[in-house]
């Protein structure tokens, strides 16, 4: 708005309470953040006592030595870290692959609109859990890791948004490979991905961030214990209140609180959305808009 | 069959095309197989085996060979006193979540539109987005951790002259309220986002037209602004109640319930794991499920139907 404007007093009594209230909601974001890490390095009298706010009481780190020392937990690490990679990756093959023969028209690919509508019914409409549940059963894929990975490599949601953003794409760039004997591979290759980093970029993210949260696929197709991924331990752990992985020296607990110890597991788990939380947020607008747009 | 016929043309020819063509075409059709193998095993066979509604299924049996029922399930579930009741939860939870939050959202989005200096702004955006990134499960451990009767927040009140702790995911007075309030919590500042998005299409002449005529800055905001986000807010509630169901929330509800409050807070997501995986009813199960699948479908069509016809929005 204009700076010349002169300001009324409301509007300034406006302005301080506006940006005092969003500084509060921006904190309340962050503070059981830091509540928790406080916790979890506070020892036990204090964490039992409730005395912890946002500074840790007597600090000590031994709740962290334990949880790297339970070797479920590393494990249970260990595995989301493969599930994420591996199923971030076929999810991004398989959504490239469909997508871009999905964004020709009828006209340019004779079927299109079959397959488009059986992509698009499969979206709106679904079998539920229990016959989902008993076909990944059927299929032998219960208790393996790629339970953790198949069932979501087809997210047809991103297909649709990959598959709109291809469309937008200019027809003449691929006009002129074409007449230079480019085949759809090569299009596909040299055209298409080039111009589409970004949004691949936030499909992958999104995926990433979605393989690394998922917790329900591990709770129930999951049995074997080197199998289970770390949000659905640590399910068991904050969420069951379960502490028998680390019940086999109870004398541990004299010097930390189950609390400390749930809090720096629940912290860990954090940790690498962290780390990637700047790089999602140069992309996360484009990504809820890419499917806004026409296509 | 005369209704059909130009669909057979169209088809017909479409195969003319496709085997004249196919020298050039089929890396395109290479390209679906993967997408399409998947599409027929995880999407397509689990809905072949919505059969076991009318079915008693027995795992031995299979889809397949299991005896049929006919409609046996959907009477028991009819007359099962606890499906009218989570599915009334099922809608009140979700119209709640979706009415406060998208209210919310709106306001939250004009309040940071209303925010000068842009480096604050930033601030504060990177703040309220990072809850929407965290799992149930994160969200869940520390709901459980903080609102407990020992919870940081129960000594807070405790010490502001509050006697009794407060059970908050205890009892079915507080459940429902605090689901609201802390999936608001999570989602309210990515919502904003498509707000936000709407806000900066705002012609700012209009703005300034407004003003020299002396509009002050509230009616400017309530003239303006607040009806340059109104067709993104009416767009969104459409979306939002096509997918009423979901909306609901199964990761939230099932991490944070407990058989306390298994009468405002139950609803079908959770029930249909608890009863049909948990305590192995699969027919009846699916049953409950295939009433919910067919509810959303039905929804989410006259949904994208209002939107088409309103806007020149498509999804696909």
């Amino acid at each position: 708005m204009n700076r010349a404007e002169r300001r009324g007093f409301g509007s300034r009594v406006f302005d301080i309470f506006n940006h005092t209230f969003l500084l509060v909601l921006g904190l309340s974001c962050i503070i059981p953040l830091i509540h928790l890490l406080a916790l979890s390095f506070s020892d036990r009298a204090a964490a039992t006592g409730g005395l912890v706010t946002l500074w840790p009481v007597r600090p000590t780190p031994i709740t962290y030595e334990k949880v790297l020392e339970a070797g479920v937990f590393l494990n249970a690490f260990w595995i989301s870290v493969i599930r994420t990679a591996v199923g971030t990756t076929l999810q991004m093959i398989l959504i490239v692959l469909i997508s871009f023969p999905l964004s020709k028209s009828k006209e340019e690919m004779p079927f299109r609109n079959i397959i488009m509508g059986s992509v698009v019914f499969a979206y709106l409409f679904n079998g539920g859990l229990i016959p989902w549940f008993l076909v990944i059963r059927k299929l032998g894929m219960l208790n393996t890791i790629w339970a953790l990975i198949i069932p979501q490599a087809l997210p047809l949601w991103n297909v649709i948004l990959m598959m709109n953003f291809f469309r937008r794409v200019p027809k003449e760039l691929e006009e002129a490979s074409i007449i230079d004997g480019a085949t759809y591979w090569q299009i596909l290759l040299h055209v298409y991905l080039p111009i589409s980093v970004p949004a691949l970029a936030t499909l992958t993210l999104f995926g990433a961030v979605g393989h690394w949260n998922a917790w329900f696929d591990g709770m129930i197709l999951i049995a074997d214990r080197d199998l289970i991924p770390l949000q659905t331990f640590l399910r068991t752990v904050v969420v069951k209140m379960d502490m028998n992985e680390f019940m086999r020296n109870p004398e541990d607990f004299d010097m930390f609180s189950d609390r400390s110890l749930r809090a720096a597991q629940t912290l860990v788990t954090v940790v690498p959305i962290l780390v990637v939380y700047p790089f999602l947020q140069r992309y996360f607008v484009s990504g809820i808009t890419l499917g806004a747009l026409k296509g | 069959m005369q209704v059909l016929a130009p669909v057979i043309d169209d088809l017909k020819e479409q195969a003319s095309r496709f085997v004249r063509y196919l020298p050039r075409l089929w890396p395109l059709y290479v390209m679906v197989i993967p997408a399409l193998i998947h599409l027929v095993l995880l999407s397509y066979y689990p809905m072949y085996g919505i059969r076991i509604a009318f079915q008693d299924y027995k795992p031995a049996l299979g889809f397949a060979k299991s005896p049929w029922v006919g409609l046996k399930q959907f009477q028991l579930m009819l007359e099962n006193p606890s499906f009218w009741q989570i599915f009334r939860n099922t809608i009140v939870i979700a119209t709640s979540k979706i009415v406060t939050l998208q209210f919310c959202a709106v306001v939250l989005a004009l309040l940071l539109n209303e925010v000068r200096k842009l480096f604050y702004k930033r601030s504060v955006q990177s703040l309220v987005y990072l809850p929407y990134f965290l799992s149930w499960i994160v969200l869940g451990g520390i709901m459980l951790e903080m609102l407990g009767s020992a919870g940081v927040v129960n000594q807070l009140l405790q010490r502001a002259g509050v006697e009794q702790p407060i059970i908050f995911l205890g009892n079915n007075r507080t459940f429902v309220p605090t689901l609201v309030a802390s999936h608001l919590w999570q989602q309210v500042g990515w919502a904003t986002i498509l707000y936000l998005a709407a806000l900066t299409s705002i012609d700012p002449q209009l703005l300034e037209a407004a003003a020299i005529d002396g509009a002050g800055r509230f009616q400017r905001v309530l003239y303006i602004i607040l009806p340059g986000v109104l067709p993104t807010l009416l767009l969104v509630l459409c979306l939002d109640f096509g997918l009423l169901f979901n909306a609901a929330g199964f990761d939230q509800v099932l991490n944070l319930y407990n058989p306390a409050v298994y009468s405002t807070g139950d609803i079908l997501d959770t029930w249909i794991y608890r009863e049909g995986l948990l305590g192995a009813r699969f027919s009846l199960a699916t049953a409950v499920g295939l009433v919910r699948s067919v509810l959303g479908l039905i929804l989410i069509v006259v949904s994208l139907r209002l939107i088409s016809r309103f806007t020149d929005y498509q999804v696909y």
